[in-house]
C-alpha cells in the first residue's frame, strides 16, 4: 500500500493525490504530453522574453519557416531525417533500461564509415550507385554498431555505466573524425574532406524533378525512406519478435528475465550495437544525403541528445518517432535564425523536463475530498 | 468472569486510548473507526489475518501515518502525531516487522540515528559503552561495534528494541516479532517481554498467529478486514476457537485433509552442494536432500539459514562450487535457468513482484514468460499475438485470475491475484518438478486455501513439490516429508503422517531450526 | 617542459573537477544521482561571468553562480523527489536546460570586456617547499585554497558528525531514518541544493579563474560527466575524489602542453611535428575516464562495496515489498 500524499485544507475541501488504481483512459497520456509540450513553449517564450527576444515573433516564424510551403516542408523533412534514426536509435536501447547517451557518437562514426568507403578509396568513384549506396549504408551501420558494441562489452562484462562511458566516447568519436578530416582527408587544407562524387549522393526528390515539375528543389532524400523503413522494421521486432518480448522484458523486471532464461549479458551488448547501427545510418544518411563530405560541424550537431528527447516524448514508439521527429526537424530548421541562438537547446530541454514531470498524473491522480466527513467506505 | 491481572490498575487512565481511528490507502479502508485502548503494564495482544489493518493501526500510532479520523490520546493527554519523532516523544516506539537498520552501519550509529545528540561531532566510543549498559538492563546484550549485516536476524531485533529503549520508550509496539525466529527464540523473546514489562514498560505485541497471542499477551483485541470484532478482551477468558472465529469470521480449520502419499522416483536430487551467498560467504554448506515424484517436501528453517541460496541454486540462479543438483537424472545445477525451465522446472519465487513478475508489462507478457519459445506462442522468431492473448485468457478462467482484461498491467493487481497468475504460469507448463518459497505470504486466508489446494493438486497429478516456507503449520500440514535446515545444513529429515500436528513434532522441529542435528535429538531421548 | 608548471596548472583545473566531484558526492550520498552536474557547471561559469561583468566583483559572480545552479538543480529535486520521476532521465534533462538556459541568458557575454577575476596569491611559507611548495601554494587562485580546505571538511561531515550519519542513512537505507523521524525528503532535497551548488562553484572557477571567460557550451568540456565519473571512482569518498580530480586536471594540463615544445624529452617531440596527432591526445582524458570506470565498478564489485544503498530509487513510504 502506498501512501497518499494530503494536502493542507482549502474551505474544508482537502486535495488529495494518490496513486491510480486503473489505468487511464487511451488519450490521456497524449493529452498530457500535449499539455507538457504547451506548457515548455510557453516557459519558453517567457526566457526569450527575458533574454531580449520576442516570443511570438519567434514562434511565427518557427511555424512559418518549417510547414509554411512545400519547400520549407520539405526541409523539415530533411532536418527530420536524422532524428528519426538516432531517435530510433535511443529509442530500443531504452526498452532495454540502457541509456544509450552516445548516440551523438554513433552517428559521427557511421557517416565517418560510410565516407571512408568513398574517401580511402575501397569503391572508385565510377561505381554504380546501386553499388555505392547499399555498401556505404552497411560500412555507416558497422561502424555504428563497433561503436554501440563497445559501451555494451563494458557494460556487460565489467557493469560500467553506459550514461558515462557512452558520452566519453561521444568526444572520442569527434576527435577521432577530427583526425581524419584535418590529417589525412583534407581538402586544400580546409576543416572539410573532399566533395563526394555524385554516384554516392542518395536520391532525391528534385531529381526526378524533369518529370516531375512539382518536385523542383524539394532536397527530400532517401535517407527518409531508410528511416522509415527501419521504424516500421522495428516496431515489428519489438512488438512482434520473440528477441523484441526478451528486450522488453528485461527493460522491465531483468531479474524476472534472468529466471526466464533469458541471457542479459548477450542482449545487452547485441541491443547496443543494434542501437548503434541505427545511429550509424543516421549518420551515413546525413553525410550521403545532404552535406555530401566529411565534415564535423554539420555532422555533431546535436542529433543524438536530440534523438533521447524525441523518443522519450514518443514513448518509445518506433512510429510515433516519425511524427516527433518532423515536429523537432521544424524546431531545428527554423531555430537557426533565432536570436538567441540557444533557443531551440533551451526549449528542447524544458520539454524533456515538462514531459518527465507529467509522467507523474500518469501514475498518480488528483481529488478533491470534503474534509473529514467521509464516511462511505471505499472498497 | 473477571480475569485477575497483576500489575495494571484499571482506575488510572489507560496508557493509550485510541478511538473512532479511520485510515484510508486508495481502494482500500485500512482502519474503519477502530477502538484501542493499552493499560499500563500489560502485554496487549493485536490479533489479526494479513491484511486486516492490525499494522496500519499501529503505525498510526507510531506517527508513520495519520489517521484520517479518530483520536489519540496518551496518558489521557490528547497527542497529534505529525512524525515519528513526535511519537518517541510521547514515549511510543515500534520494532517493525522488517527491520528499520542501516545494515553498512554499526549498532551504535543505528541506535544514535535521528537524535538530537550528540551535538555535533561523533565520540562513539561514549555511546558504545551507554548502550552496552542498556542492553544489560534489559537483557538484549549484543556488541555495539558490530555492523548490522553482521548480527544474526535475533541479534538485529535486540538492536531496534534497544533503539526504542535508548529513547525513553514506555510503549513498545512490536510488529510480528517472531516470523524471524525459532521456537525456542520465541520463548527468549517472551522471557525477554516479561521482564521489561516488570520494569514499568506495556507491550502491544501484534501477530497473526493465534498460539502466540494466546500464550503471551494479558488482553487481546482482535481486528477483522479494518474493523475491531474484539477489543481489550482478556486473553484467558476466550478460546481459541473463539478467536479464531473473531479474527477470519468462520469456522476455521487448522487441518488439511490430504489423501495419503505414493511416492515414485526420485525427481530431485540435490548432493552436497556447497554455494555462497551475495557477501561471499558460505551459505549452503554440503547440504542434501531429495524429493520423489507425488510428495510435497518440506524445508522448515528460521529466514536466512540459506533458503534462498536453496532454491536459486536448484533453480539456476546461482551456481554452487560444490556438489550437484540432479532433475531426473539429468544435472541442473550450474546451467542456466533455460535447461530447467525445458526440463520441467517450475519455481514460486519469494518475491512476487521482484522476481516472479514484470510489473509493466501485461498480464499475457507474464504468462507467456516460460513456453513464449515454443508454438503456438511464436513461429520461428515471431510471437503470434492471438495465440498468446487466447492462452491468457485460458488462464484467466482456469485459475479465477480477476482483472478488467489480459492487457492490464499487473502492477496494478493485488498480492493474491499476482500469485495466481504466477501460479497459472508455471502450472500450466505441467512440470514435473516445483519450488514453491513462501507462497502463501502476505495473502488473506481465502488465497491461502487457494494455493494450498492447487500444490497438493499438483502432488496428486505426480509431480515433486519442494514447499520451502517459514510458516511451520503450513508446511506440517501439507508435506509428507519435512527437512529441516540450519546454517546451510541439513539438520534432519521428518516423516509428517496424516495426523495432526501434535507438539512433540514442533519441539523437534524446533530443537533442529536452532541447530541441534536428529540424531542428537534423537540420542538425548526426545520422543518424535 | 617545465612540470612545476604544468602541475601547478593542473591543481587548478583539478580544483573545478574536485568541487563538481564533492557536489555530487553529497547529492548521491543521500541517494539522489544527479547526472546534470554538466548543465549545472554551465551556469555557474555564465552566471558568475555576467554577473561579474554587471557589479565589478568577482566574489559575487562566485556566490551568484552557486546560488542559481543550486536553484535550478531543485527542479530536478522536486522531480525525482516529490514526483518519483526516473532519475536518470531527470538528470539528462536537466543538463539540456541548464547547457540552453546558460546559453540564451550568456547570449553576447564573451564580447564582454575584460573582466576581474578572482583574486591569486601564495601562501608564504607553505609555498617554500621543495618541490611541493610551488605546485600547491604558489600563486593559485583562492578558490583552489577553497578546495584544499573543502576535501577534510566534506569527509570529517559525512564520517564524523550527527548531520553526516544522517546523510548516510537517507542513502542507504531511507525507511530506517524514515521511522526515526528524520525527513528523509527535507534532506534529499538539501543534499541535491548542495550538489547543484558546488557544481555551480566548479563553473565559476572555470569562467573566473582557471580558464577565464565565456565560450557558450564549450566552456566545461564534458568535465561535468568526467566528475560523474570520478564519483564512482572515488567510491563515494571525499579524499579518493581529491586525488581523482587533480589527476586528472594534471593530465588535461599535460596535454595541452605536450604539443608545444620541439625536443621531448630528449627525442623530437612527435606532436609538434605531427600536429594532427593533437587529436589523439585530445581523446586521452575521456579514454581515460572509461578506464577509470572500469577499474572503479571492479573493485566495487570484489568489495562488494560500491554505491549508496538507496542510490538512483525513489523512497516511498510504506513500501515493504509486499
Amino acid at each position: 500500500m502506498t501512501k497518499s500524499i494530503s494536502r493542507p485544507r482549502w474551505t474544508g475541501y482537502r486535495i488529495k493525490i494518490e496513486p491510480r488504481l486503473d489505468q487511464p483512459p487511451g488519450w490521456y497520456p497524449a493529452a498530457v504530453s500535449v499539455g507538457a509540450i504547451a506548457f515548455a513553449l510557453i516557459l519558453g517564450g517567457i526566457l526569450i522574453a527575458i533574454a531580449g527576444g520576442d516570443p511570438f515573433l519567434s514562434y511565427a516564424h518557427i511555424a512559418r519557416a518549417s510547414f509554411g510551403e512545400i519547400g520549407v516542408f520539405s526541409d523539415t523533412i530533411v532536418k527530420a531525417t536524422p532524428i528519426i534514426l538516432a531517435a530510433l536509435a535511443c529509442s530500443v536501447a531504452f526498452r532495454m533500461k540502457l541509456w544509450n547517451i552516445g548516440a551523438e557518437g554513433q552517428f559521427i562514426m557511421g557517416a565517418f564509415g560510410a565516407s571512408a568507403i568513398v574517401l580511402t578509396p575501397i569503391l572508385p568513384p565510377e561505381t554504380t550507385p546501386w553499388l555505392f549506396i547499399p555498401v556505404m549504408a552497411m560500412a555507416g551501420m558497422a561502424a555504428g554498431a563497433v561503436w554501440g558494441f563497445i559501451p555494451g562489452y563494458l557494460k556487460a562484462k565489467y557493469n560500467v555505466n553506459e550514461i558515462i562511458s557512452t558520452l566519453m566516447l561521444n568526444y572520442i568519436a569527434i576527435a577521432w573524425v577530427n583526425y581524419w578530416i584535418f590529417g589525412v582527408w583534407t581538402e586544400g587544407g580546409f576543416q572539410m574532406s573532399a566533395k563526394f562524387p555524385e554516384t554516392t549522393w542518395l536520391p532525391r526528390l528534385s531529381d526526378y524533378a524533369s518529370t516531375i515539375p512539382i518536385l523542383r528543389g524539394l532536397t527530400t532524400h532517401l535517407g527518409l525512406l531508410l528511416g522509415i523503413v527501419a521504424a516500421i522494421a522495428l516496431w515489428f521486432v519489438v512488438f512482434r519478435s520473440r528477441w523484441g518480448y526478451e528486450i522488453r522484458l528485461i527493460g522491465d523486471n531483468p531479474r524476472a528475465a534472468q529466471y526466464a532464461g533469458i541471457n542479459i549479458a548477450r542482449n545487452t551488448v547485441l541491443v547496443m550495437a543494434l542501437s548503434g547501427a541505427l545511429a550509424g545510418l543516421g549518420g551515413m544518411s546525413e553525410v550521403t544525403g545532404v552535406i555530401h563530405r566529411l565534415q564535423t560541424a554539420p555532422l555533431a550537431a546535436g542529433y543524438g541528445f536530440t534523438g533521447i528527447i524525441v523518443a522519450w516524448l514518443a514513448k518509445l514508439n518506433p512510429l510515433v518517432i516519425i511524427l516527433v521527429s518532423i515536429l523537432f526537424g521544424a524546431l531545428i530548421l527554423a531555430g537557426r535564425e533565432i536570436q538567441p541562438s540557444g533557443v531551440p537547446k533551451m526549449i528542447q530541454g524544458i520539454i524533456l523536463v515538462s514531459l518527465i514531470a507529467s509522467d507523474f498524473l500518469l501514475r498518480y491522480q488528483v481529488r478533491f475530498a470534503r474534509d473529514s466527513a467521509d464516511t462511505d467506505a471505499e472498497e | 468472569m473477571t480475569a485477575t491481572l497483576n500489575t495494571t490498575s484499571e482506575t488510572m487512565p489507560p496508557m493509550v486510548e485510541m478511538r473512532g481511528i479511520v485510515k484510508r490507502f486508495p481502494g482500500v479502508l485500512a482502519n474503519d473507526h477502530v477502538d484501542f485502548e493499552l493499560r499500563a503494564g500489560e502485554i496487549h495482544g493485536l490479533l489479526g489475518e494479513n491484511g486486516a489493518g492490525k499494522s496500519t493501526l499501529m503505525n498510526v500510532l507510531a506517527g508513520l501515518y495519520k489517521q484520517d479520523a479518530g483520536t489519540i490520546k496518551v496518558n489521557g493527554n490528547p497527542v497529534i502525531f505529525s512524525s515519528p519523532r513526535d511519537a518517541i516523544k510521547a514515549g511510543i516506539g515500534m520494532v517493525h516487522q522488517h527491520f528499520m537498520l542501516v545494515p553498512s552501519q554499526t549498532v551504535t550509529e543505528n541506535v544514535l540515528l535521528g537524535l538530537d545528540e550528540p551535538r555535533f561531532f561523533m565520540r562513539l566510543s561514549e555511546y558504545d559503552s551507554r548502550i552496552a549498559e542498556l542492553g544489560r538492563k534489559f537483557g538484549l546484550s549484543v556488541d555495539p561495534r558490530a555492523k548490522i549485516w553482521q548480527l544474526s536476524v535475533g541479534e538485529q531485533q535486540r538492536v531496534e528494541l534497544l533503539k526504542m529503549l535508548y529513547r525513553g520508550a514506555n510503549v513498545l509496539i512490536m510488529d510480528e516479532p517472531t516470523a524471524v525466529l525459532a521456537p525456542q527464540e520465541i520463548e527468549g523473546l517472551f522471557n525477554t517481554l516479561r521482564s521489561m514489562v516488570a520494569q514499568g514498560k506495556s507491550v502491544i505485541f501484534i501477530s497473526h498467529k493465534l498460539n502466540e497471542v494466546a500464550a503471551i499477551a494479558d488482553r487481546v483485541t482482535v481486528l477483522r478486514r479494518g474493523k475491531g470484532t474484539a477489543s481489550g478482551v482478556p486473553s484467558r477468558g476466550v478460546t481459541r476457537q473463539e478467536l479464531a472465529q473473531l479474527m477470519v469470521g468462520r469456522e476455521v480449520v487448522f487441518f488439511v485433509a490430504k489423501k495419503p502419499c505414493k511416492p515414485g522416483d526420485v525427481v530431485l536430487d540435490v548432493k552436497a552442494i556447497h554455494a555462497e551467498n551475495d557477501k561471499g560467504l558460505p551459505a549452503l554448506r554440503g547440504l542434501s536432500l531429495n524429493v520423489r515424484a507425488g510428495e510435497i517436501v518440506g524445508v522448515a528453517g528460521v529466514a536466512g539459514n540459506g533458503q534462498n541460496e536453496l532454491s536459486q541454486v536448484i533453480t539456476g540462479l546461482r551456481k554452487c562450487r560444490q556438489g550437484e543438483v540432479m532433475l531426473n537424472g539429468d544435472k541442473v545445477s550450474n546451467r542456466d535457468t533455460l535447461f530447467g525451465i525445458q526440463h520441467g522446472m517450475a519455481y514460486i519465487p519469494e518475491d512476487r513482484t521482484h522476481v516472479g513478475s514484470a510489473p509493466n508489462l501485461s498480464v499475457t507478457d507474464n504468462v507467456i514468460m516460460k513456453n513464449y519459445r515454443k508454438s503456438p506462442i511464436s513461429k520461428g522468431g515471431m510471437l503470434d499475438m492471438p495465440a498468446a492473448t487466447k492462452f491468457a485468457n485460458e488462464l484467466k478462467q482456469a485459475y479465477d485470475i480477476i482483472v478488467p482484461t489480459v492487457n492490464t498491467p499487473v502492477r496494478l493487481l493485488s498480492g493474491g491475484n499476482l500469485q495466481r497468475v504466477i501460479l497459472a504460469r508455471e502450472i500450466s507448463g505441467q512440470p514435473n518438478f516445483m519450488v514453491a518459497v513462501q507462497p502463501t505470504r502476505g495473502l488473506d486466508v481465502g488465497a491461502i486455501e487457494g494455493v494450498h489446494r492447487l500444490l497438493l493438486a499438483q502432488r496428486e497429478a505426480g509431480a515433486a513439490v519442494l514447499l520451502i516456507s517459514e510458516e511451520l503449520e503450513e508446511l506440517l500440514s501439507l508435506s509428507d516429508r519435512v527437512y529441516v535446515i540450519y546454517e546451510g545444513k541439513i539438520m534432519g529429515e521428518i516423516q509428517v503422517g496424516g495426523a495432526e500436528p501434535n507438539e512433540g513434532l514442533v519441539e523437534v522441529v524446533g530443537l533442529m531450526m536452532t541447530g541441534t542435528p536428529l540424531e542428537q535429538i534423537r540420542k538425548e531421548g526426545v520422543a518424535a | 617542459m617545465d612540470f612545476i608548471i604544468i602541475l601547478q596548472a593542473g591543481v587548478a583545473s583539478g580544483t573545478v573537477l574536485l568541487f563538481a566531484t564533492l557536489g555530487e558526492i553529497f547529492s548521491e550520498r543521500s541517494g539522489v544521482l544527479n547526472l546534470g552536474v554538466e548543465g549545472m557547471m554551465l551556469i555557474g561559469a555564465m552566471t558568475g561571468f555576467s554577473v561579474t561583468i554587471a557589479t565589478g566583483n568577482p566574489w559575487s559572480g562566485v556566490l551568484a553562480a552557486m546560488l542559481f545552479a543550486g536553484l535550478i538543480s531543485q527542479i530536478h529535486a522536486f522531480i525525482v523527489i516529490t514526483l518519483q520521476a526516473d532519475q536518470v532521465v531527470s538528470g539528462l534533462a536537466l543538463t539540456f536546460l541548464g547547457a540552453g538556459i546558460s546559453v540564451v541568458l550568456g547570449e553576447g557575454l564573451s564580447k564582454a570586456g575584460t573582466v576581474s577575476l578572482m583574486p591569486n596569491f601564495s601562501i608564504p611559507l607553505l609555498s617554500q617547499i621543495p618541490a611541493l611548495g610551488p605546485i600547491f601554494f604558489k600563486d593559485q587562485s583562492v578558490l583552489v585554497y577553497v578546495g584544499y580546505l573543502m576535501i577534510p571538511l566534506a569527509w570529517y561531515y559525512i564520517n564524523r558528525t550527527r548531520g553526516g550519519l544522517h546523510l548516510r542513512a537517507v542513502g542507504e537505507y531511507p525507511a530506517a531514518a524514515d521511522a526515526l523521524g528524520i525527513n528523509v525528503f527535507r534532506m534529499r532535497y538539501l543534499y541535491v541544493f548542495v550538489g547543484g551548488m558546488l557544481a555551480g562553484l566548479g563553473g565559476a572557477a572555470i569562467s573566473l579563474a582557471v580558464s577565464p571567460g565565456w565560450f557558450s557550451e564549450l566552456t566545461t568540456g564534458g568535465q561535468g560527466w568526467i566528475a560523474v565519473g570520478l564519483v564512482i571512482f572515488a567510491q563515494w569518498d571525499p579524499v579518493r575524489a581529491a586525488v581523482g580530480s587533480y589527476a586528472f586536471g594534471a593530465l588535461r594540463r599535460l596535454i595541452l602542453d605536450i604539443q608545444g615544445p620541439t625536443i621531448l624529452f630528449g627525442l623530437a617531440n612527435p606532436f609538434y611535428y605531427n600536429p594532427y596527432w593533437g587529436f589523439f591526445l585530445q581523446m586521452i582524458p575521456y579514454a581515460f575516464t572509461i578506464i577509470v570506470l572500469v577499474v572503479g565498478s571492479r573493485e566495487a564489485m570484489r568489495k562488494r562495496l560500491g554505491a549508496p544503498a538507496a542510490l538512483g530509487t525513489p523512497y516511498i513510504r510504506g513500501e515493504r515489498g509486499l
